[in-house]
């Protein structure tokens, strides 16, 4: 009997346990999604109040898919879907999500496209392109940023992305050329070889600025007579001069 | 001694791990250490004053310890500076620094304060050597970094808190001090043998340059370097090398060398290119904006401001320069690239075309009598540390109306001025320089400025080219074809057409044409002021180039921050003015609150005459020191010498004031308020006089050796801080006769007062120029006087009588 009971009372516990976790992962799970609703209705409005045009349709449907809190550390998860950059250790951050809404619609991915990501980080701006083009090829500099990505990526499902660990300056020929290139990090200047492989009609967007501070956005485009131009977008309306429109 | 060395140690130990706009931010807040001690020791003064020397000399223990813990602490809080804008913990965290950094400062305040309080009657005398002492620890510290790194000298600082702790430990009773005396041998020991070498490591932040660039695959340290001017660091990436090239064309088909990082303080890096003499490999050098004089001058000689890592000395060999003198501040970054690295850098500067001087530029181009074809001024911030306004708070007299008029004097005719500038949008840096130039060349008497400037601009780099003389149609030819071989963007030229702007790295509007346009003719006033950036020249007074900061911009930028418009905000004023704030209110609560509760005990119109008179002495002594430091950078040629001479003669100087003071307290018994009155006097003719003169006397004498003009410099404060040095020890003279309870009070007022002038002078410098913060202190000095002079309480009989 008494066995029983303890038999009885373990099991109860363990069932108490187990509700108890699959209440939290579930109820953790439906915030997260909440979250990341609200995430997206914030981004939806400030692209509309700055401006012109809301963000492509695919990209936002995008955006609301991705689990972002997969992609930073425990100690940031619950700030995953907040309007804000996070670090991700190593000096490295995980973009304002609506700089990586802003970066995605600017490159305009088309679901045949073979995208080019240099600079890996947690791997979110890739699951983002992942849903929206044909292949992701990243690259990463950092070995655990790298390793971790992967592995990441792996574990989500995103089969459609490819990432190494090697150096983005020479961009990664084999695959290329590329529909569209997308440069996480700002250096000094644009690497030749990555103008080289963007194909013609193709475009490759760059944020410029500190790591919590995106200045601005350089989007080279590469027209279809193999003509470079560049446009600087700041991601803001923001009119420098008083009393103009 | 000990004290103030700290204070500057610490500045450059948190500018090392941190960025410098916090390490003077959570220093600034520490220092009200020194008025809470004061609010201490008055609340406690029964219990402490009869066991002075015991107090004493456990605070000095408490102080030694603290130092070095205090920054191993300090450096555990995960504070993110560069959070601050988005995650509201940093707050907490950044309080939590304040708070660990406050305990070394109480402690050595408390030193000071328990002496003033304990023996009244030798406060002129403890006053001189306060100030002797202090003005010997500032001198000391900047000589201890160039032979100690800087955790050494932070445990030789401890040791002379130990060491003024066992002078007054002599004087407390046998059993006692012999223990304490054992305490102060076991501590000694510890710091001296214990204690691991160069313990506490930095822990740089990790978004800082130096971090980021060792987190790639197989990028080590080669060799670090200490002195006052910096922690350098030589960083090797051989599997994905460095490769800095600011406005290299898209079009390029060459790349960059390989490249060791120069990192100094953790940022700010530069680089050193290799070179094996083969020019080839250095093809890039022709598709960058900085290349754009060379287009249009031949072989000519060349004068680089900001040698750094040596690439722009690289850049003139490239170009076929005939001769070069190249200007660097830091005497080991010259021997990193003429020595240590030499083979890597190709053994640059044994060229006899360069010649390498250590100095700083305005000094350097002040002293020349030489006169350049170019005068290339190197891009020295990084676009990190220029994007996120850290640098506002940063003077530089590179690029003021004076500088450019310098510059100007010493280029041979139809040679140029050559200044690259990362690209801001909306343009910031570029059109502020434009104004600055233009007004430079409006002094010199230039008809028509806009003759002799030229702007162009690649996506994240802009090029500006003054020429002694007008710019020809042969040369707006080349400018023009040199532009569209590399798909830049022509800026300005003389009678350019709008239809030539913005045609390659396109902007939403040709804001550098518009900008420069307005700037040049006659609408430019009203550009200015209708701009919504700060972008009127810089000048000596206000050398503030990388402020441009508008409050009335700020509720748009603020409203726009969350939809990417976070860039556009300048954070560094508004870090300056979040310090002020916190400054007035930490130190309310901490000094006037407790003040308030216990405000009986004094007679009546104590607290508000004799708080104000010490408050205004306060404010009025370091906005001087502050304004007259940045006056002699200039003269003396260097930030640090001017610190060190400006910061030692005006501590010295104002110690002997405050020692004659008793003398002539002692001599005419009974005046000691007029004697305030005759201190003011003499201190606002002697500035006054130094407002006006001292331009003129820096210009006859800045050509003089370092060796002479720095006993010029101390000629100069001489008497000024002399006069400085009296109106503290004689108002507390009085207050020791008429009131004594209220000393530690004083002491704690006027420590407060100096915590709030350091970021309200700054906040006043850039808001209203070095001379304003000069007669708004002598204003401050005239209105203590008048207090001390006016006030009944002053008149009362002595306590006890």
């Amino acid at each position: 009997m008494n066995l029983y009971k303890k038999i009885y009372r373990s099991r109860a516990a363990v069932f108490i346990l187990l509700a108890s976790v699959s209440f939290v992962i579930f109820a953790d799970d439906a915030q997260y999604a909440v979250d990341r609703a609200a995430m997206v209705a914030e981004i939806e409005e400030y692209a509309r109040l700055n401006g012109d045009q809301a963000f492509a349709k695919r990209v936002m449907q995008s955006m609301a898919s991705v689990q972002r809190h997969e992609f930073v550390p425990d100690a940031q998860k619950r700030f995953a879907y907040a309007n804000r950059p996070l670090p991700i250790g190593f000096g490295q951050t995980i973009s304002q999500p609506y700089i990586v809404a802003l970066m995605t619609d600017l490159i305009e991915p088309d679901s045949d496209d073979v995208v080019l990501e240099i600079g890996t980080g947690s791997g979110y701006q890739a699951a983002i392109l992942s849903g929206l083009v044909k292949s992701v090829y990243s690259i990463e500099i950092i070995k655990p940023l790298a390793t971790q990505a992967a592995a990441r990526l792996q574990l989500l499902g995103f089969d459609n992305v490819t990432t190494r660990l090697s150096d983005g300056y020479y961009g990664w020929a084999e695959h290329g050329p590329f529909d569209a290139i997308v440069v996480t990090a700002a250096a000094s200047h644009v690497p030749p070889y990555l103008v080289r492989q963007l194909r013609r009609g193709g475009r490759m967007v760059i944020p410029v600025g500190g790591r919590f501070l995106t200045q601005q956005l350089l989007l080279i485009e590469k027209t279809e007579t193999g003509e470079v131009k560049t446009r600087q977008v700041i991601p803001v309306i923001f009119v420098p001069l008083t009393g103009e429109h | 001694m000990a004290a103030i060395g700290y204070e500057i140690l610490l500045m450059r130990l948190l500018s090392i791990v941190q960025w410098h706009h916090f390490a003077y931010m959570i220093i600034s807040l520490a220092l009200l250490g020194y008025g809470a001690s004061g609010s201490f020791i008055a609340l406690s003064k029964r219990l402490i004053v009869p066991h002075f020397a015991l107090a004493f000399s456990v605070s000095a223990v408490f102080f030694s310890v603290a130092m070095i813990i205090c920054f191993a602490l300090g450096q555990l809080v995960p504070f993110n500076a560069l959070e601050i804008g988005w995650d509201p913990r940093q707050l907490i965290y950044l309080s939590l620094m304040y708070l660990v950094f406050f305990v070394p400062f109480f402690f050595a305040a408390s030193c000071i304060g328990l002496a003033f309080t304990c023996l009244k009657e030798h406060i002129s005398r403890i006053y001189f050597f306060d100030l002797v002492g202090a003005g010997t620890g500032a001198l000391l510290v900047v000589a201890a970094l160039f032979l100690l790194s800087p955790q050494n000298a932070l445990r030789l600082l401890a040791v002379f808190a130990l060491a003024a702790s066992a002078l007054v430990g002599h004087a407390v009773g046998s059993p006692v001090r012999n223990r304490l005396m054992l305490t102060l041998g076991i501590f000694l020991i510890g710091l001296v043998f214990v204690l691991p070498k160069n313990w506490p490591d930095f822990r740089i932040s990790q978004f800082k340059g130096q971090s980021q660039a060792l987190q790639v695959i197989d990028a080590r340290v080669l060799g670090q370097y200490s002195s006052p001017l910096g922690l350098l660091a030589v960083v090797e990436s051989p599997t994905i090398p460095f490769r800095d090239a600011p406005g290299l064309s898209l079009n390029t088909q060459s790349e960059p060398p390989a490249q060791l990082a120069l990192f100094t303080d953790g940022d700010a890096m530069s680089v050193i290119t290799r070179f094996d003499g083969n020019l080839d490999a250095l093809a890039y050098m022709d598709d960058v904006t900085a290349a754009l004089p060379y287009r249009l001058l031949d072989r000519p000689k060349v004068l680089v401001l900001g040698a750094g890592g040596g690439t722009d000395v690289l850049f003139a060999i490239y170009h076929g320069a005939r001769a070069i003198d190249a200007v660097e501040l830091n005497p080991q970054v010259t021997e990193l690239v003429g020595d240590t690295y030499a083979d890597f850098a190709g053994h640059l500067y044994d060229d006899e075309r360069i010649d390498v001087y250590t100095d700083e530029a305005r000094s350097f181009v002040a002293r020349s009598t030489a006169r350049y074809d170019l005068i290339h001024i190197a891009l020295l911030d990084s676009f990190a540390a220029s994007g996120t306004g850290v640098q506002a708070l940063s003077e530089s007299y590179l690029y003021t109306v004076e500088a450019i008029g310098e510059y100007m004097q010493h280029i041979a005719p139809e040679g140029m001025l050559a200044i690259t500038r990362w690209l801001k949008v909306p343009p910031r840096d570029s059109l502020k320089l434009f104004a600055t130039v233009t007004e430079a060349l409006k002094r010199a008497g230039a008809a028509d400025p806009a003759q002799s400037i030229a702007l162009i601009r690649s996506w994240n780099t802009s090029t500006m080219l003054v020429k002694n003389g007008d710019f020809s149609a042969r040369e707006i030819a080349t400018i023009k074809e040199f532009c569209k071989s590399n798909s830049f963007d022509t800026a300005f030229y003389p009678s350019m057409n709008a239809s030539e702007a913005n045609r390659y790295n396109l902007l939403d509007q040709p804001f550098l044409f518009n900008g420069a346009t307005a700037l040049a003719g006659q609408g430019a006033a009203d550009f200015l002021e209708r701009y919504k950036f700060q972008i009127e020249p810089a000048t000596d007074d206000k050398p503030y180039f990388f402020h441009f900061f508008k409050w009335r911009t700020l509720p748009e930028l603020l409203s726009l921050r969350k939809r990417g418009g976070a860039g556009l905000i300048e954070w560094g004023y508004l870090v300056l003015v979040a310090t002020l704030i916190q400054s007035i209110l930490a130190g309310a609560a901490l000094i006037l609150f407790p003040l308030w509760i216990v405000k009986r005990r004094w007679p009546r119109g104590a607290g508000t005459r004799m708080g104000g008179y010490f408050f205004l002495l306060g404010l009025a002594f370091l906005f001087v020191e502050m304004a007259f430091i940045q006056k002699f950078i200039l003269f003396l040629g260097h930030p640090l010498y001017s610190v060190a001479v400006v910061l030692s003669g005006f501590l010295v100087f104002a110690g002997l004031g405050s020692g004659y003071s008793q003398t002539l307290v002692r001599r005419y018994r009974g005046r000691r308020l007029y004697l305030v009155a005759y201190a003011v006097t003499g201190i606002v003719s002697v500035a006054l006089v130094y407002l006006f003169l001292l331009p003129e006397l820096f210009d006859r004498l800045i050509g003089q050796r370092d060796a002479i003009k720095i006993p010029i410099a101390l000629l100069m404060i001489a008497p000024l801080a002399f006069c400085m040095g009296m109106p503290f020890p004689l108002g507390l003279g009085q207050v020791a006769s008429k009131a004594p309870d209220f000393i530690p009070w004083a002491w704690g007022i006027n420590g407060y007062a100096s915590v709030v002038s350091a970021s309200l002078g700054t906040l006043l410098a850039i808001e209203f120029g070095f001379t304003a913060v000069i007669l708004l202190a002598l204003a401050l000095y005239v209105a203590a006087a008048v207090v001390v002079n006016t006030g009944a309480f002053f008149r009362l009989p002595p306590a006890g009588s």
